[in-house]
């Protein structure tokens, strides 16, 4: 059991300090901007909640919402499935373990810029391995500079690429804490695949499959180097995320108040969703 | 058996051939890239590396990259130490309500921090400084820490602060000589972590370096659009990028599995 001890604040007082600081100053400088209009030379007018129903209802706001939810329900359908029939096929034991378990975690640390820059090389129509194959092997047009749909299924590819390692290391995490007694009963008592999976491996992977689920929809919904770098948000808007709308008008335009008033709805949206697939995936921990 | 080592095999494929891709494009000449397709470099040149090497923007790059991530992970690791110690151990006042403010910081868009940061810095005089990007970087790296490294340290029984005690150490002598070696593998975890998260971000990398302290990362966005086509020199730095993150996973290879659980399976 914990004892209860006040003097423990003095141990979080560091990471209060340091985070206090990189998170409460930038975060009033956003709200502060979010209600006021500049014309330069920094003189600030009054602006009320203007800034947050000019975004609401804007359609471009709208817009660029609706590609990001769907961006991430797409990438979520396909990595978590995805993730864990790979983390149930890997081997458990042997010299094989640390070989996969390096070659699979490797693409999550490349930097992200590097991602997008490689999957770009990879992806070019006429000298890139995947755009040469599609092209003239398979003779389907595949140009992402030009179609959406080709755009779509290429930043699609390249986050599974990059990120379905990330379930399988969970997953697996999850899988290896299994005593082996547990499949000696369940042999034992005639077990299928399907039910050692469905009332075994499942029930004791929940945990580790709902921080890959939460990180995966945060991270995912942030996404912004990758693509940015891939498509610059093209062909026209078709693949301009949430945050790649929202660098353009901050530093781009530099519409401060309107960019700043964005970033609010845009981190209260993703506290929201977090917190609802936090609630629901952990409520039957609690009953 | 032999069915299900397929899936692996052809997964680990997968993620190859993009990373293959990268690093036959370095070992091309300009000419031979912008020739057309070949699936093996046809004649060899170490030229990109040549450029990096010896090109003092190119790699003072990779030196601004690695000085403020390392930085950033001892900052991060140490401050979360005692934090993470104190979720563990102790109950107190409002720590539910802090560990998710913490964990909420993991969520917010880097997008959204970069206008701010980039006056908050400039403001106390750290603009272009390594100082400035770890400490950016510690946003989202300490919740992380100390999530970590919360785990690890519950799954020691609190039998061995009582027998330390019992025994005479004081609690800083306890801490240091007794309970960090016993939790060693999760703060080699925790390390490898932060350095993972600071190495690959680059928006407030970029957004908070001018020249000084500039990321390899930035070069390379810079090359991209000045030189027009330089794309084997551009994988070739692709390439280098790769190599510290493969160097730092394979020492934490046996506990990278717990350690992406969070140790709180």
């Amino acid at each position: 059991m914990k004892t209860h001890n006040q003097k423990a604040w003095f141990f979080v007082l560091p990471v209060l300090i340091l985070v206090a600081f990189n998170a409460l100053i930038p975060m009033m400088t956003v709200v502060n901007y979010s209600v006021q209009e500049t014309f330069g030379n920094n003189q600030f007018f009054w602006q009320g909640l203007d800034w947050f129903e000019n975004i609401l209802n804007s359609s471009r706001f709208q817009a660029a919402l609706g590609r990001q939810f769907l961006f991430t329900g797409i990438i979520l359908a396909i990595e978590i499935p995805l993730g864990v029939i790979i983390a149930l096929a890997m081997p458990r034991k042997g010299v094989w373990v640390s070989v996969c378990l390096v070659t699979v975690a490797l693409p999550m640390l490349i930097p992200w810029n590097v991602v997008g820059a490689m999957w770009n090389i990879f992806t070019l129509p006429d000298i890139g391995l995947l755009g040469y194959f599609m092209n003239h092997v398979l003779g389907v047009d595949y140009n992402m500079t030009q179609s959406p749909f080709a755009a779509w299924v290429t930043i699609v590819a390249m986050d599974v690429w990059h990120w379905t390692s990330l379930v399988v290391l969970l997953s697996y995490a999850g899988l290896v804490s299994i005593p082996d007694a547990y499949y000696q009963a369940a042999k034992i008592d005639g077990a299928s695949a399907f039910a050692v999976f469905r009332y075994i491996q499942l029930p004791k992977m929940k945990r580790v499959l709902t921080i890959a689920v939460l990180l995966r929809f945060m991270d995912s919904f942030n996404i912004y180097t990758e693509v940015f770098v891939l498509t610059g948000g093209g062909p026209g808007n078709s693949t301009t995320l949430l945050s790649i709308d929202l660098v353009k008008i901050a530093l781009g335009q530099f519409d401060l108040g309107p960019a700043a008033a964005m970033s609010l709805i845009y981190f209260a949206i993703t506290l929201l969703v977090s917190w609802l697939f936090y609630t629901l995936m952990t409520r039957d921990e609690t009953k | 058996m032999r069915k299900r080592s397929l899936i692996p095999i052809i997964y680990i494929l997968f993620l190859m051939l993009p990373i293959y891709w990268l690093v036959a494009m370095s070992f091309k000449t300009t000419g031979e890239i912008l020739s057309g397709f070949s699936l093996f470099p046809q004649t060899w040149t170490f030229d990109n590396y040549r450029v990096i090497f010896t090109d003092p923007t190119w790699y003072w790059g990779y030196i601004n990259s690695i000085a403020y991530v390392s930085l950033n992970t001892v900052i991060s690791v140490s401050v979360a130490l005692p934090a993470a110690f104190a979720f563990s151990r102790y109950k107190f006042l409002g720590d539910k309500q802090l560990f998710f403010w913490l964990l909420t910081n993991r969520m917010a868009p880097a997008a959204v921090f970069a206008l701010p940061f980039f006056q908050l810095y400039s403001a106390v005089g750290l603009f272009d400084t390594y100082l400035a990007v770890a400490l950016a970087h510690a946003l989202f790296n300490v919740p992380l820490a100390v999530w970590i490294l919360e785990g690890f340290m519950s799954g020691v029984p609190k039998e061995l602060d009582e027998t330390a005690y019992v025994d005479g150490y004081s609690f800083p002598r306890f801490f240091i000589k007794i309970f960090l070696p016993t939790i060693a593998p999760g703060v080699g975890v925790t390390a490898f972590f932060c350095f993972m998260f600071s190495w690959v971000e680059l928006l407030l990398a970029k957004t908070l370096t001018a020249v000084a302290a500039k990321p390899i990362a930035a070069t390379m966005t810079k090359t991209a659009s000045s030189a027009g086509y330089e794309l084997g020199l551009l994988a070739a730095a692709g390439t280098l990028t790769i190599i510290p993150g493969a160097i730092v996973i394979y020492f934490v290879r046996n506990y990278i599995a717990k350690g992406f659980a969070l140790g709180r399976v």
